[in-house]
């Protein structure tokens, strides 16, 4: 519970800050938001312990914990990305207050040992979220896009409290940990299975269930887009492997095929897609969806390496796309242009800045020396352990055609002219600390083999 | 030695390089660097001879492991053997050549020797490695620099070519990442676990179904760096967009990386498949090799002259893999040092003559021999050492690979070797023709009379290459001598499953 407990306590300290009667600069209140994430996040590698609470309701053991300081640095990175845009803005807090709000939603997700439990996280970790899209209040597009959120969150929140009730009306139990026993396969819990499957699936963003993403995505503020990409996507990643592997472990022959077509469609359709965007955010939209599918892939080798490749690919993955996203970020608040073709001749004016988004690029791209390239090649690997090489080949190729995409970024940057090109950013040294963070992640962590070891020690297979 | 001091040292100056401040600073740097880079493939070369000579019949030497992902017994693994030496020797040339053309670089002189020290660096880890995984690392690293130098440096479509550079080698090194975990899912090591390392798993023995599968994709994955048909198209347009040192760097290295990978990997791995798949090969070479030729005659643009017969030569280096016999596999891996030596040496007068005249067009050009004599000779020289002149080294790699053809009875082979054969007489036309035209004869533009010849620097890239074609080319056997043990022990592989192949059928 230490997790959830300390949030709880920063998102009270905020609460009473609000509330006090004196006024608060921005600037100042921002630090000490950052100050409070990091004690967080450092707090969360001590004191780790295992056990269940709430007769089996909430359970934490170290893959869990180590789940849980993934999700805390990625929100530490977000917050400090945010600074450019949250220093002028009116409703600061409330932001943070939303924003702490999901991510306890999120580890009473990922700790859930029951149905229902996994399934109130949710709702917390969602809601809130489609309130934080809606933060430019002042452009329709934001309001549209917690619209369309809210609406396709309630759809698919539907669609999973079906699957759960049929599964609990075929076996008597909502405990995660019991309900693999009592699962035989009989039609009425496959169908309960797909439905669980779709509601999985359209939270994460896997085609057919991604039509929400790209919109979403484009009308939210970029922190928001990126914390939507980056955090709620890899919370859910991690319950969805838990699930799979430990309460649907005897329908796995079905899973199998099911999880392999939903990865091949989803990468395909969201590279395709990507090739098609001019809108950097709408860009990544369908670039994320695309990584999902690779994830997936990694989920269908079910094994403990499958595990451990997709908590390691989450964790290069929250550092490749924030910084992609840092600086999307940082140069949409200040000139306000969000088009690929504004970033041509991008290097000129602004070199760090490019080589940050090249970097970036080419990690979520899996090109060497990046981490991405050995997050990616895990993934492939996990998944070839089936021995279904055709699957394997598919997101090979697949790598290629989103190379494409991101060497166009690449290319706009560096090799266009451009009459006028987006001018000098500086963006203080906030941004260019999470920016700093992002990059070095990204260098370091295929160089440092322990952690991929430690991942692996604490990760479980099916 | 420490053969990590290989990788080490370029990735050490590549990030040198980036704090270094004016031109002046990050030339000398990068000089230095690739001085340093020289006079270290020297000396392994002869810490290899003496280890030799003392004895030490180890399969590969100076080896050195450490541990990287232990979960998937994924290892930093290196070690050299006679041909990854040859290879190294030929990287540090071009390296070493490649910069001094580039002397006079001056947009963006930082990021330009940043990615050329970077692609070394790429290029040398991937001839040392012994680990599967390690080799495919440092094969991508040496793909994406090549995107960033044609695109911003290039010229002519160079975004286009860029583009189709990189897709189609990542393209290769995708289907060669599926090869790679098709091998690896076929090993067992005494613990248990599969393996990536190069050495084990060619004591092991990979299923034949298993073969079948991954051969091809290793092969072809590979063989798209090497020029193979069909997939040779992105040459022409790499190597005529890409600036000077980055084609010679292309030529010179990076097509090697994919003749290498097919001997080393493929065939030594897989050697059932290969005899499977060896006419198949024999087939698609020589078609390079004819087609390459017949589409040189038809240029007129003096770099896609050199880039089109680079297919045709690097086809010689897949026909002597395909072939399976001592001597063609020592004739393959000859022709990419020579070959890699030559284009490069090709590329540099070229790039000399275009920084001059400003064009690449044969039929602008004319009688620069009397304008710039030490340039009009370079591009003799290289033409020369093209078609095959006793003396150089093309004649010498391209007699082994024929004779270790002709070891073959059977008619199919003659008729490829043959065929091979007759490709070289196409070279001569159009060598001779561009050379008669552009080099010899009479000036045909005024402006080109006022041109100054070859800088110290361009002299030293030039004599750099022309000692190596004609350290070959006089005395090949020091060549013939470091490479044919290890191409025996491949070799050895491969009869040493024939046997059994047979007896399976």
């Amino acid at each position: 519970m230490k997790f959830e407990l300390l949030v709880t306590l920063i998102l009270f300290i905020l609460l009473f800050l609000k509330l006090g009667n004196k006024e608060w600069k921005n600037e100042s209140l921002l630090s000490v938001v950052n100050m409070l994430l990091l004690v967080n996040l450092i707090a969360g590698f001590f004191m780790n312990q295992d056990g269940e609470l709430f007769s089996g309701m909430f359970r934490t053991n170290l893959t869990v914990e180590f789940e849980k300081n993934i999700l805390n640095a990625g929100t530490l990175i977000i917050s400090l990305q945010a600074t450019q845009w949250l220093k002028n803005h009116k409703h600061l807090l409330e932001f943070y207050m939303l924003l702490l709000s999901t991510l306890i939603g999120m580890f009473f997700m990922i700790s859930s040992g029951n149905l229902l439990m996994f399934y109130l996280g949710l709702e917390l970790s969602t809601i809130p979220l489609a309130a934080m899209s809606n933060f430019d209040l002042e452009k329709r597009q934001s309001s549209e896009a917690a619209m369309k959120m809210i609406m396709s969150s309630a759809f698919s929140s539907g669609i999973l409290l079906f699957g759960i009730s049929i599964v609990y009306g075929t076996t008597g139990t909502l405990n995660l940990s019991e309900l693999s026993a009592h699962l035989d396969g009989s039609p009425l819990q496959l169908f309960a299975f797909i439905l669980l499957f779709t509601g999985f699936a359209f939270k994460m963003s896997a085609v057919p269930f991604h039509l929400w993403t790209a919109d979403v995505y484009e009308g939210s503020p970029v922190p928001v887009t990126s914390y939507l990409s980056v955090i709620s996507k890899g919370a859910i990643i991690f319950v969805f492997v838990s699930v799979l592997y430990t309460t649907f472990k005897t329908l796995a022959e079905t899973w199998y095929h099911v999880l392999s077509l939903t990865a091949v469609l989803t990468m395909i359709i969201g590279n395709l897609f990507a090739i098609r965007q001019n809108n950097l955010k709408r860009f990544l939209a369908f670039s994320s969806i695309a990584q999902v599918g690779f994830i997936l892939i990694g989920v269908s080798g079910s094994s403990q390496l499958g595990t451990a490749s997709v908590i390691y690919f989450i964790l290069i993955y929250i550092f490749s796309n924030l910084g992609a996203f840092g600086v999307v970020a940082l140069v949409s608040a200040v000139t306000g242009k969000e088009n690929t073709d504004d970033y041509k001749g991008f290097y000129k004016t602004n070199p760090m800045l490019s080589w940050v988004l090249t970097i970036s690029l080419f990690s979520l791209a899996g090109i060497p020396p990046t981490a991405g390239f050995f997050g990616k090649l895990f993934l492939l690997t996990a998944g070839a352990a089936k021995g279904n090489y055709l699957l394997i080949t598919i997101a090979a190729l697949n790598m290629i055609i989103s190379l494409y995409y991101y060497l166009n970024i690449v290319k706009a940057m560096f090799m266009d002219k451009n009459e006028q090109p987006i001018e000098k950013i500086y963006g203080g040294t906030t941004s260019n600390l999470a920016l700093l963070i992002c990059v070095a992640g990204i260098i370091i962590i295929g160089f440092i083999p322990q952690i991929y070891e430690y991942i692996y020690s604490i990760s479980t297979g099916m | 030695m420490n053969l990590s001091l290989l990788v080490l040292i370029p990735t050490l100056t590549a990030l040198a390089l980036l704090f270094c401040k004016g031109l002046k600073q990050v030339r000398s740097v990068a000089l230095i660097a690739a001085v340093v880079q020289f006079v270290m493939a020297g000396i392994l070369l002869c810490n290899y001879w003496n280890e030799r000579t003392s004895g030490n019949s180890e399969q590969m030497l100076f080896q050195y492991r450490a541990t990287w992902f232990a979960p998937l017994n994924i290892e930093y693994f290196v070690g050299v053997d006679g041909i990854s030496i040859a290879m190294i020797l030929l990287t540090a040339s071009v390296v070493l050549s490649g910069i001094l053309v580039s002397w006079k670089m001056e947009s963006m002189s930082k990021e330009f020797f940043f990615l050329l020290i970077f692609l070394s660096a790429g290029a040398y880890g991937f001839f040392i490695s012994l680990d599967l995984f390690t080799m495919f690392f440092f094969l991508e690293v040496a793909v994406i620099p090549k995107f960033l130098l044609i695109g911003i440096w290039g010229s002519g479509k160079k975004e286009y070519s860029a583009m189709k550079l990189a897709l189609m080698l990542m393209g290769g090194s995708a289907l060669v990442f599926v090869g790679f975990l098709g091998v690896y899912f076929n090993t067992t090591t005494s613990t248990g676990m599969h393996t990536f390392d190069l050495l084990k798993i060619s004591q092991m023995h990979i299923p034949l179904e298993a073969q079948k599968i991954f051969f091809p994709l290793v092969f072809v994955g590979f063989g798209i760096f090497g020029a193979l048909f069909p997939f040779h198209t992105w040459v022409p347009d790499g190597h005529s967009s890409a600036p000077t040192a980055a084609s010679m760097f292309l030529a010179g290295i990076s097509m090697k990386l994919g003749g290498y990978g097919c001997l080393r990997v493929a065939t030594y791995l897989m050697p059932e498949a290969a005899q499977e798949y060896s006419t198949i090969i024999i087939v698609l070479a020589s078609i390079a090799i004819l087609y390459g030729a017949f589409a040189t005659m038809m240029q007129k643009d003096l770099k896609y002259i050199n880039a089109y017969s680079s297919v045709s030569h690097c086809g010689f280096v897949l026909l002597g893999i395909g072939m399976l016999t001592k001597t063609a596999i020592t004739g393959a891996v000859m022709q990419m040092v020579s070959h890699g030596l030559m284009t490069a040496l090709f590329f540099a007068a070229i790039g000399m003559i275009y920084d001059r005249t400003h064009t690449r067009i044969v039929a602008q050009l004319g009688g620069l021999l009397k304008v710039m004599p030490f340039i009009g000779t370079v591009f003799f020289i290289a033409g020369l050492c093209s078609l095959g002149l006793p003396g150089f080294s093309g004649f010498v790699a391209e007699m082994t690979v024929f004779m270790g053809s002709w070891e073959h009875v059977e008619i199919f082979y003659r008729i490829a070797t043959i065929a091979g054969c007759a490709s070289i007489v196409v070279t001569a036309v159009y060598i001779l023709r561009a050379t008669g035209q552009a080099i010899m004869g009479p000036v045909v533009d005024k402006h080109h009379l006022e041109l100054q010849d070859a800088k110290w620097n361009e002299k030293f890239a030039a004599g750099i290459l022309i000692i190596g074609i004609i350290a070959i080319g006089v005395a090949p056997f020091w060549l013939n001598d470091l490479i044919s043990p290890s191409s025996e022990i491949i070799m050895n592989k491969i009869l040493s499953v024939a046997t059994d192949y047979t007896n399976y059928h």
